[in-house]
């Protein structure tokens, strides 16, 4: 390793240099941190200031630099030192900020800031600067799997920005399901008629495109490699085999509908005159080329009165069909029933609905089917019987509580069955059992991934593509591949478009990060990646498994091949791997062992314990400076160390701070679970699995369950995080001091 | 020449000998005081009230409201019509709002008119006499003449339906309107804004024909004004002040209470502020008397 | 009707149609999007006075309950507070509907016979009608003899003290019986309205023909 050399730079600024004795915390850096060089500032991050820490590393050979002063989150830009390794010390929204200005206070609270400058000291003399990802690649071109709206919208706004797209559609056409339509909800003022798909338009538009190269009737034979540097094999009908260079992936494979044949009871594939909302499209354009009177299959008469019938086989509670609500369905009932009404007023028009969703501008296109004379029944279809040319739908009735209210003689019957998403491969399914009665698994892979951790992108529930839904959508768990419109949660037309326009942005934004080296989300920018020190390794398979990212395959002996672009930089492999082989170059098991062994530990005699809170760096340690700046006091007994996840928690901290002498410790993570909140989807739930077991850990140290606390914590805990840790220190005063002090 | 001058249609319950007569008188007295001239729209008729629903038909029922609408035109040209009460204001106002908007009802009420030598050529304003107070006059002008403030007196405002909906006045919330509050405020008396049975239907004509369902709702506008601690309850329309006041007795013997609360008419609130006598504000028309109201009108006025 | 036309009849158009035609404001029917704030706000409603609020009134009509619906009490308890008029999401007018249905049964002699509101709102139109001005004790005395003389009596006992109150305070006057207050021109009255029925009764025949 090369030479090092730290220095130590204590800021007086933001009432710091009243809050605390400055000079003993320079002296604090020189004794305990053993930095060569400290100094104080009165406003360190004033042009003044960062001209004396850069002077310090041009003229006095400054490697490694520790800043006492804000916290890590503020003033980013001032303290921007690349070519360093930067350490921060949380003196003000960390010390001053959540404790009271009193003279009975100034104790404890000069303490808590003399540890933290230890332990940044500490950490700092651990890291390297971050020299980036070399294994890149620059491949600028998008690939769009799936030639519907979704996708060639996606590939016109990749266009128009400037870069490149290979589209691959499987069927002979592009369009998609728009295009089997016969007209579209509408989007625009005044709300109140079935408008144009303007499919032809997007169509032409893509195929006029020499920036977009379109393969029909194709699919994703093999999809290889990283963001930047993906090498994908197109499958083409004559059986010939494509290879594209490839940067970024939106993947907009769509939907099918829910399989009306599974409805029976509904009168699903029992008569011809019982269709679903596709059939009715194919019945309008139908009778659009002809004389316009949409006719029943069975006899071709026309239609005198059709029924449609919303949630078909969804919102099912019992597990048989579809459990949720596909969002778009009951305004297509809508639009389809002005189909009729538009053509022929006379013809009787009947949804029957259980709550009519019709959001936004939809209320408008609502009333206006109501004017145009189309009924709207609240009840629930028990069943329809076809007989002969025309149907019986019997219902219960819910307004007027008639469990036995029947339509007789209706001529077509709509079911209006919902979207299920075209997802390729569950990769977490148990392997196919093949029970009876079970819903199939779809066998198809749609990117033929040839990651270790399986062929597609994982699924969060119903089969819809995992995507963040709460902060990032778009993003899957597998980095520089999207997932857009009705794969990722049923959608409209309207909505697939703004999903391909974000997602068109987002792989534009992955790709060219990959080319920097640097990390996508939600370390956007950060050039560290896992090292491993591949000589201590046990071949034990943990990194490859837990990856929330599927980033690390394994080569022919079962070593660890990581491969940085996929890598989002959470650390759960590092916290993961039992023999500590994994590290960052500013995150490793030691930066954060250094801080947590820096910290002084008073004999158990001071009635001063010690409480180690790691706490995630998305969430609880935004609350926490959120918490500051609220000035709302926490225990002066807690040192908090940031974490990238709680999945990269390595149980060695663990034992390490107990061995110690700390009191407690606690770790704050976002939640996890179907609902979960963690920023890398599954770091927090495969931290908390690993923590589930420290009780053994406890137990063979003879120490109580309470001396650690697993705590979920969002950004928005604010001042909850306060009373949390308050609490959790009454408990520990309750349980006693740690028997670890003093060795 | 008066400040203000209107062409008034006072209905029939205001009619000497008849339900509402106190209220005539009152808002006789009031509009001398404030020097606004009402002439009564000569042979006027009956507005037909929402009552009349199962007989009157659409086209009847208007053209009777359009007969006093051409009678003013005709003798009172140019003047915008007022009602004090409810019903006739809202019958009337209808009655123009349908006219307005509807080609046929127009042509079809004009030719039934006909038949009485009558025609409609423009459209009347319809004006309640509060809004004609609020809105034309306002609160500062009224308070001016204010000379014996009905200091302490603490009364509920009772807006009750017709005159708050479906057009309200002054673009008042239906659901909460102030300005019976402030009236009450205006004379120098406490109001009780939170009285939260202000709008609650005193069930109209149901009265006469459903009176248990009626007074079961005017049970609830009277508890709640004594549970706000009102002396007395103060409203802006005939059917209410009638129901409210005259089935006090009836609801005791169902209920068990022991109601014996006044109900006025603002008119008569303003009239004894204005220094009027219990004569001149008809207090001897109360079937509860307003004996606090009745003392405050026999002492001399502050000058 | 046959009871299986009858059931054919059922959530078709038909009766919706009818009442479109035949009742004031009542193509407004069909807008009704059945959220029920019109019965949450019917203060006559909170007494369970209404066999079939207003929403499920409209819903009636569109699952084709024509008898349900025109031989209802429901419409007659009305009060015409107006509070479903303004607190409609779809602004439908329904105190006009209310009294329209009303209105429509009444004329096609639907309604219930001896309803004390349709009895006592015929009632009120004449006795305003007949001299252009509500004659109020005629108007009372007509209601309590509904049933008849001994009933009458019975009825206007109950309300001895409510009518004795009154005229002590000189707002009824026994003398109305004879006479009382009226318009001039009452011969231009009655044949305005004859021409106005005249013509209403035109307009809905040749609305049924189509």
């Amino acid at each position: 390793m090369a030479d090092i050399k730290v220095a130590a730079y204590i800021c007086k600024g933001c009432g710091l240099g009243e809050r605390l004795d400055a000079d003993a915390l320079v002296k604090i850096a020189q004794k305990d941190g053993k930095v060569p060089l400290a100094k104080s500032h009165d406003f360190l991050c004033n042009a003044d200031g960062v001209a004396m820490i850069k002077n310090d590393i041009a003229n006095e050979g400054v490697t490694h630099i520790m800043i006492g002063a804000c916290s890590r989150r503020a003033k980013t830009e001032a303290f921007f030192f690349p070519e360093n390794a930067v350490a921060r010390a949380n003196l003000r929204e960390g010390v001053i900020w959540i404790r009271p200005d009193t003279d009975e206070a100034r104790e404890t609270t000069q303490e808590m800031a003399e540890d933290y400058i230890r332990m940044g000291c500490a950490e700092v003399k651990a890291m390297t600067a971050p020299a980036g990802n070399a294994v890149t690649g620059s491949s600028k071109t998008l690939l769009v799997v799936g030639g519907g709206v979704t996708g060639m919208t996606t590939a016109i706004e990749a266009s128009k920005t400037g870069y490149p797209v290979v589209l691959v559609e499987k069927s002979g056409a592009l369009g998609g399901w728009a295009a089997k339509l016969y007209k579209r909800v509408p989007v625009h003022e005044p709300y109140k008629s079935p408008a144009d798909t303007g499919v032809g338009e997007l169509i032409s538009q893509v195929l006029g495109d020499s920036n977009i190269k379109v393969y029909l009737n194709a699919t994703v034979a093999k999809t290889d490699g990283a963001p930047g540097r993906f090498i994908v094999d197109i499958a083409t009908e004559s059986g010939a085999t494509h290879t594209e260079d490839i940067g970024a992936i939106v993947q907009a494979s769509g939907f099918d509908l829910y399989d009306m044949n599974k409805l029976p009871e509904l009168g699903g594939g029992k008569s011809a005159n019982v269709v679903d909302q596709a059939g009715l499209e194919a019945l309008a354009v139908a009778a659009a080329a002809g004389d316009g009177v949409i006719r029943r299959p069975s006899d071709n008469q026309p239609v005198k009165s059709v029924v449609f019938v919303q949630c078909a086989g969804q919102r099912d509670p019992s597990g048989t069909h579809l459990a949720y609500c596909s969002g778009y369905c009951c305004n297509t009932s809508i639009k389809q029933a002005m189909y009729f009404k538009d053509a022929n007023p006379s013809v009787d028009t009947t949804i029957i609905y259980t709550d009519l969703r019709t959001p936004g501008n939809g209320e408008d296109f609502y009333r206006s089917a109501q004017e145009k004379g189309v009924i709207f029944t609240k009840g629930k279809v028990a069943e329809v019987v076809p007989g002969g040319n025309t149907s019986t739908v019997k219902f219960h009735d819910l307004i007027l509580d008639d469990k036995d209210a029947a339509m007789l003689d209706v001529d077509l019957v709509v079911l209006a069955t919902g979207q299920v998403p075209n997802s390729g491969i569950n990769i977490d399914a148990p392997a196919a059992t093949a029970e009876e009665g079970v819903v199939e698994v779809k066998p198809i892979s749609i990117l033929n991934l040839t990651y270790r951790q399986g062929k597609d992108v994982p699924q969060l529930k119903q089969g819809f593509t995992d995507s963040h839904f709460i902060c990032f959508p778009y993003e899957t768990r597998r980095t520089g591949i999207y997932t857009a419109g009705p794969v990722r949660r049923p959608m409209d037309i309207a909505q697939a478009r703004e999903d391909a326009t974000g997602a068109a942005l987002k792989s534009i934004q992955a790709l060219e990060n990959a080319e920097l080296g640097r990390a996508a989300h939600p370390r956007s920018g950060d050039l560290s990646f896992p090292k491993v020190r591949l000589e201590g390794c046990t071949q034990c398979k943990r990194c490859t498994v837990e990856c929330p990212f599927g980033a690390i395959d394994e080569d022919e002996k079962r070593f660890p091949v990581f491969n940085e672009s996929r890598c989002r930089r959470c650390g759960t492999c590092m916290g993961a791997c039992p023999v500590r082989v994994i590290s960052f170059e500013n995150y490793s098991v030691n930066t954060v062992g250094a801080q947590i062994k820096a910290v002084d530990i008073p004999d158990e005699f001071s009635e001063k314990p010690r409480i180690l809170i790691l706490a995630c760096e998305n969430d609880a340690y935004p609350a926490l400076d959120m918490a500051g700046m609220g000035r709302n006091e926490y225990s002066a007994f807690v040192r908090i160390i940031p974490i990238r996840c709680l999945g990269s928690v390595n149980t060695i901290w663990i034992t390490d701070a107990l061995n110690a002498g700390y009191d407690g410790v606690m770790l704050m993570g976002c939640k996890s679970g179907d609902e979960y909140q963690c920023h890398f989807v599954k770091g927090s739930e495969l931290g908390r699995v690993r923590m589930s077991k420290i009780d053994d850990t406890l137990k063979t140290l003879n120490l109580e369950s309470e001396r650690v606390r697993d705590l979920e914590v969002a950004i928005t805990d604010i001042e909850r995080v306060p009373e949390m840790i308050n609490k959790y220190a009454a408990e520990l005063v309750a349980v006693g001091p740690s028997p670890f002090k003093g060795f | 020449m008066a400040k203000h001058e209107y062409a008034f249609y006072p209905g029939c319950s205001s009619q000497k000998g008849a339900s509402a007569s106190n209220y005539l008188t009152s808002v006789e007295s009031m509009c001398k005081t404030l020097d606004v001239k009402l002439t009564e729209i000569p042979d006027w008729n009956c507005c037909g009230a929402s009552i009349g629903y199962a007989e009157a038909g659409e086209l009847p029922r208007h053209v009777m409201n359009a007969r006093n609408f051409a009678l003013s035109e005709k003798n009172l040209p140019g003047q915008e019509i007022v009602a004090t009460c409810a019903a006739c204001w809202l019958g009337a106002r209808e009655t123009r709002e349908r006219l307005t908007h509807s080609d046929t009802l127009m042509a079809d009420t004009r030719e039934a008119l006909k038949e009485a030598g009558l025609t409609i050529n423009e459209m009347p304003n319809i004006r309640h006499m509060v809004e004609v107070l609020i809105e034309d006059l306002g609160f500062d002008e009224m308070k001016k003449h204010v000379v014996r403030p009905l200091e302490g007196v603490k009364i509920a405002g009772y807006v009750g339906c017709q005159t708050n909906r479906p057009f309200g006045v002054d673009g008042e919330s239906f659901e909460n309107p102030q300005y019976l509050d402030r009236m009450v405020e205006m004379v120098g008396a406490e109001s009780i804004p939170e009285y939260e049975q202000k709008v609650t239907c005193c069930g109209g004509a149901l009265a006469f024909s459903e009176p248990e369902k009626a007074q079961a709702q005017i049970k609830d506008i009277v508890e709640s004004a004594y549970d706000h601690g009102a002396e007395m309850i103060v409203t802006p329309c005939p059917l209410c002040q009638a129901n409210v006041e005259i089935y006090q007795g009836q609801i005791n013997k169902t209920y068990g209470t022991k109601f014996n609360i006044p109900v006025m008419y603002y008119s008569q609130l303003m009239v004894v502020a204005y220094g009027g006598s219990a004569k001149d504000a008809a207090l001897n028309g109360q079937m509860i008397k307003a004996r606090r109201l009745e003392e405050i009108a026999a002492k001399p006025v502050k000058r | 009707m046959s009871a299986n036309t009858a059931l054919a009849e059922k959530y078709r158009n038909n009766f919706l149609k009818e009442i479109e035609e035949q009742v004031e404001m009542g193509d407004w029917v069909k807008m009704c999007m059945q959220c029920g704030v019109c019965s949450g706000s019917c203060p006559t409603n909170f007494q369970s006075a209404w066999e079939h609020p207003p929403q499920e009134l409209f819903m009636m009509i569109r699952a084709g309950k024509r008898d349900e619906v025109l031989t209802s009490t429901s419409m007659w308890n009305c009060t015409s507070c107006y509070n479903c008029i303004v607190r409609c999401p779809r602004k439908l007018p329904i105190t006009h509907i209310m009294h329209g249905i009303a209105e429509y049964a009444h004329r096609i002699g639907l309604a219930p016979k001896m309803q004390a509101t349709r009895f006592f709102s015929g009632l009120f139109w004449k006795n305003a009608t007949k001299t252009g001005r509500v004659n109020e004790l005629k108007l009372s005395m007509g209601l309590y003899f509904k049933n008849g003389f001994g009933s009458g009596v019975k009825e206007g006992m109950k309300m001895k003290d409510v009518a004795i109150g009154l005229v002590l305070a000189k707002r009824l006057n026994p003398l109305e019986l004879f006479g009382g207050h009226k318009c001039k021109d009452q011969k231009g009255i009655q044949a305005m309205l004859k021409k106005a029925y005249e013509i209403e009764r035109s307009r809905k025949a040749a609305k049924m023909a189509g």
